[in-house]
């Protein structure tokens, strides 16, 4: 790739990052702001976890407490995982499909750009009279009506970062449908492309959902309606159902593009084509599809019909199968491979390990008799941490090290690579494996205190979660040491990879595929 | 507390971290030998529906390990087999229809085997029929109430554990945060019908053992049922957050023969009518303090032990407005209660000498001194 010098002429400065309208400072200040969010999504969590070290109340009190899992998983949902992947999405995607830019760059600009003040917004809610919002990330009323103003900031803060959302996935929806490199075919697109294409309809239905759901919450609030109100002839209940239609395909947009990395990275280090291209992207179809008629397994115990109840549950259970496809695809993928063991591949096998893990415990929870058992215990948090963390957030440091060749130039430090995958993978389970017996033995969650047969385990899960937060900052290490130089990554960076990425220098040029690429 | 002076109720004393760590390791590796005793799984079932779900558990969960081991058995040997630093030179195959086929249609048959048994223990929880004996519970900001509607019988239950056991100023005994000071009682072999409800946001009833939990909703009435094989007391939590209380309302079921069961609600009467005997007479101020500082204890979660609230989400009681100002607003704002916030209506929670005792209290207490004594009969005329 011979790229003229006036391709790499970009403003410097802060004006740089301002005004940018390039895929890869774009993604660039996405990855940033995920990065900062994380961190302080992560100190929320030792805060809980500090609180629960021990019966009793030690650190924090009871409200304050309720703020901290509240802001902690609407942090990490909407200010870590979601835009993280967006980074990748902005890097990655153009690349991948040899296109010169994403189609709508000065959008592009803008998605990113309202999320630092929507993720202020939400954090300046501590500030707010009576603190930040404390009604679960679920924000449920009629407790949510209670709230102070930090619950408005919270409503607003949603919805600032809901429009972020749409307008990217509309950007990543118009670059796959209209920028594709010619003969880039959609079978023929990389699963991560694929994943992400799906991801973003799925964004495009489900955020809209949340905006009524919080706005009608707002009103509530303020304006004398009774949307979620009984004594006004509303139902609070509703807004569960309204609330899960969005949620339970967030779950799925924050887990979509984890299997679409998993897709780029087992290959590449298995030297064997992946297994079942097309099944996969029928899967993930198939899943995005049920994910939006599966919402009501979140509220098994509301009191649903009978026959609501049966329906939730069959159409849940229905979800493993595409799922299951998913995992024996990726181990065919191994299957006969000649596998290497490079940090990106450990990532990858851990996680679909976790997640698998994870996947069972949710088969288990999608059995409505079950599950009123499980409903709102430490099994439920175990569950979403295995799918969450194992999935996504394992993903996301997967994809970080297969593609920080490309993006640096550099590559990390293989050995401090692995040191920080074992302690996050043995630190990840020791934090959360406890926290299934805790739930099956009674323990329920969003509680800052706990009757004394379930101290033994709160203890491990502390020890673990302060452990595997410590680690990371071999991770920060890792990623400030590529960035600064190291060894010389080549084009090709990995052995087995293939795919229009690597054709180009590393690290990427400013401007990749001025002039498009031809596809076989 | 001293958490190695606790008695766990595993029976299992540990001390140190290495050795916590360790115990862990060892019951994780053992843990399909050792379940019930550890703590690591379901807490004993006392009913028929609670064992059946223990045996649905326990059967997916088993069927989830098998369905691991298979998969994950591939994955490892593949890992220690098919590796380049052993030669291994990779294949090519990248498909093939029949495993694809064969490896959608497996899951999909242990899945409607798995549906079948859930459906039926469903039904079975869902048949709330022909009940001998019908409670309401409603669930308040941080208190159950119990209504046998077929009893007359009418109580709240609140946490017992003394606040210094809370705040590790005392040892922590061995119910900690699962005792109340109104237990709930009922026959066992009788199916009692539960309907919850709840007076300000969502609650969820949930005994373990006896394998109920329902959202209590505001607005709407859930049914559930349960008939309790053994009599014993039986323990359990709100499990749905309700704010910042939401750790602090547990249930508990004392489950007793049935004589047992009418010689209580003879007394639970007898007891209500004393009370109501009560509201006619007239009380000195020391006689309403005494009282109204235990009343208090149902203010303290949200006013503070000492009236001071916790700024800009609750109150102070001290030197506020409405306490130490015109009596009627303070009865009012007690009967009543303030809708949209927190502050929730006692009329129907507390009898008209409580409410006189509390208010008297609140202004003659917690640093306030109006000096003003309210009787049952200002309570009673300012009930609509
Ligand atoms: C669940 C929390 C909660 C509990 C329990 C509670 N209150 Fe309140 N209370 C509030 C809130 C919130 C307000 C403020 C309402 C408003 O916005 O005006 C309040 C206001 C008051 C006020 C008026 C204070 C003033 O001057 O503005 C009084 C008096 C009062 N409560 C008495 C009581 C008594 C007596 C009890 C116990 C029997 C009690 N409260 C229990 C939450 C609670
Ligand atoms: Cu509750």
């Amino acid at each position: 790739m011979s790229e003229a010098a006036h391709h790499e002429e970009h403003p410097t400065g802060i004006s740089r990052w301002l005004f940018t309208t390039n895929h890869k400072d774009i993604g660039t200040l996405y990855l940033w702001f995920a990065f900062i969010m994380a961190v302080i999504g992560g100190l929320m969590s030792l805060v809980i976890r500090s609180e629960l070290w021990a019966p009793g109340l030690q650190m924090v009190d009871p409200h304050f407490f309720n703020q901290m899992t509240t802001v902690h998983a609407l942090i990490m949902i909407f200010g870590f995982v979601m835009p993280a992947f967006v980074g990748l999405a902005n890097w990655q995607i153009p690349m991948m499909i040899g296109a010169p830019d994403m189609a709508l760059p000065r959008m592009n600009n803008w998605s990113f750009w309202i999320l630092p003040f929507a993720g202020s917004l939400l954090l300046l809610s501590f500030l707010a009279p009576g603190g930040g919002p404390s009604a679960g990330w679920t924000i449920y009323p009629p407790l949510s009506v209670q709230g102070g103003a930090g619950m408005d900031f919270t409503i607003l803060a949603i919805h600032m970062l809901g429009i972020s959302s749409i307008l990217g996935s509309i950007n990543i929806i118009a670059t796959i449908l209209n920028m594709r490199a010619p003969g880039m075919k959609l079978m023929k697109m990389p699963l991560f492309v694929w994943s992400w294409l799906i991801t973003a309809f799925l964004l495009i239905a489900a955020i809209p959902v949340l905006a009524g759901a919080v706005t009608m919450l707002l009103t509530d609030r303020h304006f004398g309606t009774h949307f979620f109100d009984a004594a006004g002839g509303g139902d609070p209940v509703m807004f569960q159902h309204v609330f899960w239609f969005f949620g339970h395909p967030e779950v799925y947009i924050l887990v979509l593009p984890a299997f679409g990395v998993f897709s780029q990275i087992i290959p590449t280090f298995a030297r064997k084509p992946l297994f079942g291209y097309t099944s996969m992207v029928f899967a993930t179809a198939t899943i995005a599809f049920l994910s939006f008629i599966v919402w009501a397994h979140h509220m098994y115990t509301v009191g649903m019909p009978l026959s609501g109840e049966l329906f939730f549950m069959y159409a849940t259970m229905l979800i493993a199968v595409p799922t299951g496809v998913k995992v024996f695809n990726w181990i065919s993928t191994m299957w006969r491979g000649a596998m290497t063991f490079e940090t990106p591949m450990l990532w990858a096998i851990a996680g679909v390990f976790t997640f698998t893990l994870g996947g069972l415990s949710g088969l288990m929870l999608s059995i409505t008799p079950a599950d009123f058992q499980y409903h709102d215990t430490y099994f439920v948090v175990a569950h979403f941490h295995y799918v969450i963390v194992g999935g996504s957030v394992f993903a996301l440091f997967g994809a970080v090290f297969y593609w920080l060749p490309k993006w640096t130039g550099n590559m990390y430090d293989e050995t401090l690579g692995k040191w920080h995958f074992w302690l996050t993978f043995i630190g990840f389970h020791v934090t959360f494996f406890p926290q299934h017996f805790l739930g099956l033995a009674g323990m329920p969650r969003r509680i800052p205190d706990y009757a004394l047969q379930f101290a033994e385990f709160n203890v491990i899960s502390s020890i673990g979660a302060f452990a595997t937060i410590a680690v990371q900052l071999i991770f920060f290490y890792l990623a400030f040491k590529a960035m600064r130089g190291g060894e010389k990554a080549t084009d090709q960076v990995w052995e087995g990879a293939e795919g229009l990425e690597w054709t180009v220098a590393s690290p990427a040029p400013y401007h990749t595929f001025a002039t498009p690429p031809q596809v076989r | 507390m001293s958490m190695n002076e606790k008695k766990s109720l595993t029976g299992v004393r540990f001390t140190g971290i290495a050795s916590r760590l360790f115990a862990a390791l060892v019951l994780i590796t053992f843990s399909g030998l050792a379940f019930a005793e550890y703590a690591l799984n379901f807490q004993r079932p006392v009913t028929a529906i609670a064992q059946e779900l223990y045996g649905l558990h326990m059967l997916i969960f088993w069927i989830c390990v098998v369905i691991f081991v298979i998969v994950f058995a591939f994955m490892f040997y593949s890992i220690f087999k098919h590796r380049k630093d052993k030669g291994f030179k990779p294949a090519t195959f990248h498909e093939s229809t029949t495993v694809e086929v064969v490896w959608t249609v497996i899951p999909f048959l242990i899945l409607v085997g798995m549906a079948v048994p859930s459906t039926a223990t469903l039904l079975k929880m869902e048949d709330t029929r022909d009940a001998d004996l019908t409670i309401k519970v409603t669930g308040y900001q941080w208190k159950w109430q119990y209504e046998y509607l077929d009893h007359d019988v009418n109580f709240f239950s609140n946490l017992s554990t003394p606040r210094e056991q809370i705040e590790n100023k005392a040892e922590k005994g061995e119910n900690y945060l699962l005792e109340v000071d109104n237990e709930v009682v009922i026959p066992v072999d009788k199916k009692v019908k539960l309907l919850v409800t709840a007076a300000d946001v969502l609650h969820a009833w949930w005994v373990p053992q006896l394998g109920v939990k329902k959202d209590a909703i505001p607005g709407f009435i859930n049914a559930m049922w349960t008939k309790v094989d053994e009599p014993g007391t039986y323990r359990g939590q709100c499990a749905e957050l309700c704010g910042k209380d939401h750790g602090y309302m547990p249930i508990v079921v004392n489950a007793v023969s049935e004589d047992e069961f009418n010689a209580w609600v003879k007394s639970k009467q007898a007891e209500q009518v004393a009370m109501a005997a009560e509201a006619g007479k007239t009380f000195t101020q020391a006689e309403l303090m005494e009282r109204g500082e235990k009343v208090y204890a149902q203010c303290v979660a949200c006013h503070g032990a000492t009236g001071a609230g916790i700024p800009n989400v609750f109150p102070a009681i001290t030197g506020s407005p409405i306490s130490t100002g015109p009596v009627d607003a303070h009865i009012d704002i007690v009967l009543n209660g303030k809708p949209g916030t927190a502050m929730q209506a006692f009329a129907a929670q507390l009898n008209d000498v409580d409410i006189a005792a509390v208010v008297t209290y609140e202004r003659n207490a917690l640093g306030n001194s109006v000096g003003d004594v309210v009787q049952p009969a200002d309570v009673k005329a300012r009930r609509k």
